[in-house]
């Protein structure tokens, strides 16, 4: 076993172990932390499969609230479980990502313009979310009926947080999983040449509008199961933490601040930013409040200024330079 | 007056001229001739400051000009007539004019230049309210190259002024730069038509694939057989 | 059904907004045009400049005039200071590095907003009359407002059309490139540029704030709107966005009184999708 996947094990298995070991009366707290990091990386995961390619999403809200609403309504309403409810999210979401993204790349939509449209599709469901309110609560948002137990797998809520903890776990495993896939399958290629150059990729005979729309609907399905999950966690939805520019660009700057380039850059950044605004919370309470963004904000700029890459990214590029001629025989 | 020494300069990783030396004295009427791609418009994008120069050094008048950025370059006297003309299309034929005297000493004697390029070039001043993308394909170079005169430059860099002009306008064209000539602008030409503008110039260099493989006066240089065969197509 | 006189009035109040949206729809085409940068945090600058009339006039008691001045003049300097801070260093990077550069500051501003005066909503209190017009209740503010827009607009475009300086504007942004040929300093042809957007978002806030009050979200609030617009009007094309200023905000005010405030936006936002599509390049585009 190379050094690399030993690493990797040992992570996971530590990850495994995490819930168990003692930590005082801090346990929750930190587990809610950590829970946190995995669902926002995940998002953060599956925005990178399309902002890599250069198709920038500033709305990615707008699937996050699709996903996030569907299951808690179908609850709500219907009582239809989120296992089956994850599944409309899904698919609704992915049908809005078919119907933006397709006249998109029909039309030839990229850079500045797609990034503009994707964000009005994201106030769109946003202000949606806020004038149906005789169904979605409007600004105030709605809370997720309650199951009646502590532990209900029917509801997918459980007072105990350890599993959520493994269950987010799960979910960061799978994304990057998916973002592997989608980094090795014969799409990276084809997809890279499009960020490159469009039109030297369609004259090379690859289907863009094809390409453009499966990654992009992949983007926006595993959005909206994020969105499902953030939804059962904190067992309320509201439009303003789910849907519009607040929480896209969150994403974005997450996603940016690590590296998009790499497998584990959407994990960095976003853990960085969330530990950075815990942290600053605990130290400061409420009373400076805004102070954590305003600093991310402005190390987001520093840092498309200084290391487009991200910071994992940087490192990682640092890493590989360094490693190259070491292991090339002199 | 401009002389280029061991210049080498390219985009990237791709390389367009390999240590090319060049010499333009007062007065003087220079091409540099050669076939598409030998890299005679990096050679005048690297005098007019679009691109430094990797290596090698270029000056003005004696003064050094390696690495000025183009603005700096045009304030120094020397117009650049860039390859496709460059005009500013949404703007009047008088508003390109006068953009081309952007610099604070043309813009003093801005009447009296405008007065000189009219007389130059009649076509322009009874378009002056028309736009420049409306204008037809040799009007156009007619504007390029006054927009060009007005920044009051010593030197003029001209990349390709027949390209995509018809038979007619292009010896017409020929004709009107053989007038800025005797108005006494040195000039500095780079084209395909070897033969036309062999006729117009004292000395010519020729270039290929980044190199200067011959230079000599033009009526030496196009009796070579070489050139003729390859180039005037005689 | 509705009273007609109420639509009447919101058409009307659709227009007097139109006014200022379009104000500040030209100043950030006008930057787009030069520099191709969205700025993203075009309208918290506006937010800035609000505070500032705010301060001015409610806290230290200056007249209404001379603080929309300092206001203006706020603008500006935030203008330049956000080219030569942000946009210089990456002017050559890819344009979505831009895109979210500006996106950064735009979270800098806004919570550095909330952090510093808190999310109250503040607003600028004058004593200005409501207008009867034939049955129509009109805001005398708004109607200030709507002039003075109009003014600083056609301010715009005598600047663009009549000065050495705004030709060049314009020249650059047709060809950056031959501008540089002519003998102008890029970097000086962008300054003024965003000195220019700048004081137009100045004139803005000057005429938002008598007529709503700042917190730290008014640039959410207002921001996608004015993007929306110039992509619509045409990214770079002045006529284009101001024409696309008065569709949108005649569909939010007549909207917002045929079903609710939420209900126009999310029909211009969604008429702005389908106008994308329709005519990627803005209504005045030509067809491809």
């Amino acid at each position: 076993m190379s050094p690399g996947r030993l690493l990797a094990l040992a992570v996971l298995v530590a990850l495994a172990a995490a819930p168990f070991v003692p930590m005082g009366g801090m346990r929750q707290y930190v587990l809610h932390v950590v829970i946190q990091i995995f669902i926002w990386s995940f998002i953060g995961q599956a925005w990178s499969l399309m902002g890599r390619f250069g198709l920038v999403s500033l709305g990615h809200g707008a699937f996050l609230g699709v996903g996030a609403y569907t299951t808690t309504l179908l609850w709500n309403f219907y009582g239809l479980t989120p296992w089956l409810g994850v599944v409309a999210a899904v698919l609704l979401a992915m049908l809005l990502a078919f119907v933006v993204a397709y006249p998109c790349s029909r039309f030839g939509i990229t850079g500045h313009y797609f990034a503009l449209v994707t964000l009005a599709v994201g106030e769109v469901i946003r202000l949606l979310l806020i004038a149906e309110r005789d169904w979605t609560g409007g600004s105030l948002g709605v809370t997720l009926r309650a199951p009646g137990s502590d532990a209900s797998l029917l509801a997918i809520q459980y007072a105990d947080k350890r599993v959520f903890y493994y269950g987010g776990l799960a979910l960061w495993l799978a994304g990057l999983w998916v973002w592997a896939r989608v980094d090795r399958s014969m799409a990276r290629s084809a997809m890279e040449a499009i960020g490159e150059d469009e039109t030297a990729a369609a004259s090379v005979g690859i289907h863009v509008t094809r390409f453009k729309l499966g990654i992009t609907m992949l983007s926006a399905g595993l959005t909206a199961i994020g969105g499902v999950a953030y939804a059962q966690y904190i067992a309320y939805v509201n439009p303003e933490t789910l849907a519009g520019i607040g929480v896209s660009l969150r994403i974005v700057f997450a996603v940016v601040l690590g590296g998009m380039y790499v497998l584990l850059g959407p994990t960095v950044g976003t853990a960085l930013t969330i530990a950075l605004s815990e942290y600053l919370r605990v130290v400061f309470g409420v009373k400076f409040i805004g102070m954590a963004e305003t600093i991310y904000g402005l190390l987001l700029v520093i840092f498309i200024i200084f290391l487009p890459a991200g910071i994992y990214g940087s490192v990682a590029a640092l890493l590989r330079r360094r490693r190259v001629p070491a292991a090339a025989p002199a | 007056m401009l002389a280029l020494h061991e210049v080498t300069a390219g985009y990237g990783h791709f390389t367009a001229l390999w240590a090319v030396s060049l010499r333009v004295e007062r007065g003087e009427a220079v091409a540099v001739v050669g076939p598409n791609g030998a890299g005679k418009t990096t050679l005048l994008r690297v005098i007019s400051g679009v691109i430094a120069p990797r290596t090698g050094t270029l000056a003005f008048e004696s003064t050094p000009l390696t690495g000025r950025p183009p603005h700096e370059v045009v304030a120094r006297g020397i117009a650049h007539v860039p390859e496709g003309r460059r005009l500013f299309p949404a703007l009047t034929v008088a508003e390109n004019l006068r953009m081309g005297a952007f610099l604070p000493a043309a813009r003093r004697t801005f009447a009296e230049t405008l007065e000189r390029v009219h007389a130059l070039f009649p076509v322009l001043a009874e378009r002056r309210q028309q736009r420049a993308g409306s204008l037809s394909g040799g009007e156009q170079q007619m504007l390029a190259i006054g927009r060009a005169l007005m920044s009051r430059p010593k030197l003029i860099l001209f990349d390709e002024p027949s390209m995509g002009l018809a038979p007619v306008m292009v010896l017409r064209l020929f004709d009107l730069i053989r007038k800025i000539r005797e108005e006494g602008y040195t000039i500095l030409i780079v084209e395909q038509n070897v033969r036309q503008v062999l006729k117009l110039v004292d000395r010519a260099y020729l270039l290929e694939v980044g190199r200067i493989r011959m230079e000599g006066r033009a009526d030496e240089l196009s009796e070579q057989d070489f050139v003729r065969k390859a180039y005037v197509g005689l | 059904m509705i009273d007609p006189i109420f639509l009447a009035e919101a058409a009307v109040n659709g227009i007097l907004l139109g006014g200022v949206l379009a104000l500040l729809a030209l100043g950030l085409n006008l930057i787009f045009g030069v520099l191709d940068i969205v700025w993203i945090a075009y309208v918290d600058l506006v937010m800035l400049s609000m505070y500032l009339v705010y301060f001015l006039v409610m806290v230290y008691g200056w007249p209404i005039w001379l603080g929309a001045l300092a206001g203006v003049g706020l603008g500006v300097v935030l203008g330049v200071l956000v080219h030569v801070l942000i946009i210089t260093p990456i002017l050559d990077s890819p344009p979505i590095n831009q895109l979210l550069a500006t996106g950064g500051l735009l979270f800098f501003i806004q919570s550095f907003a909330t952090f510093l005066w808190t999310t109250d909503h503040r607003s600028v209190r004058l004593t200005l009359p409501i207008i009867e017009v034939g049955g129509m209740f009109l805001s005398f503010a708004r109607l200030v407002a709507f002039g003075l827009a109009i003014l600083a607009m056609v301010g715009l475009y005598l600047f663009l059309t009549r000065t050495y300086i705004g030709t060049a504007i314009r020249a650059v942004s047709q060809d950056r490139g031959a501008m540089a040929l002519m003998g102008a300093d890029p970097q000086r042809v962008y300054i003024v540029t965003s000195a220019v957007g700048g004081a137009m978002a100045g004139v803005a806030a000057a005429l938002l704030s008598i007529q709503y009050s700042v917190h730290p979200h008014f640039g959410a609030a207002f921001g996608p709107i004015t993007f929306m617009i110039c992509v619509l009007g045409g990214l770079g094309n002045m006529v284009g966005a101001f024409i696309a200023a008065f569709i949108m905000s005649e569909i939010i005010s007549v909207g917002g009184v045929l079903w609710s405030t939420e209900m126009g936006y999310v029909i211009a936002f969604a008429l702005f999708i389908v106008m994308m599509f329709a005519r990627p390049g803005g209504i005045l585009a030509r067809r491809q």
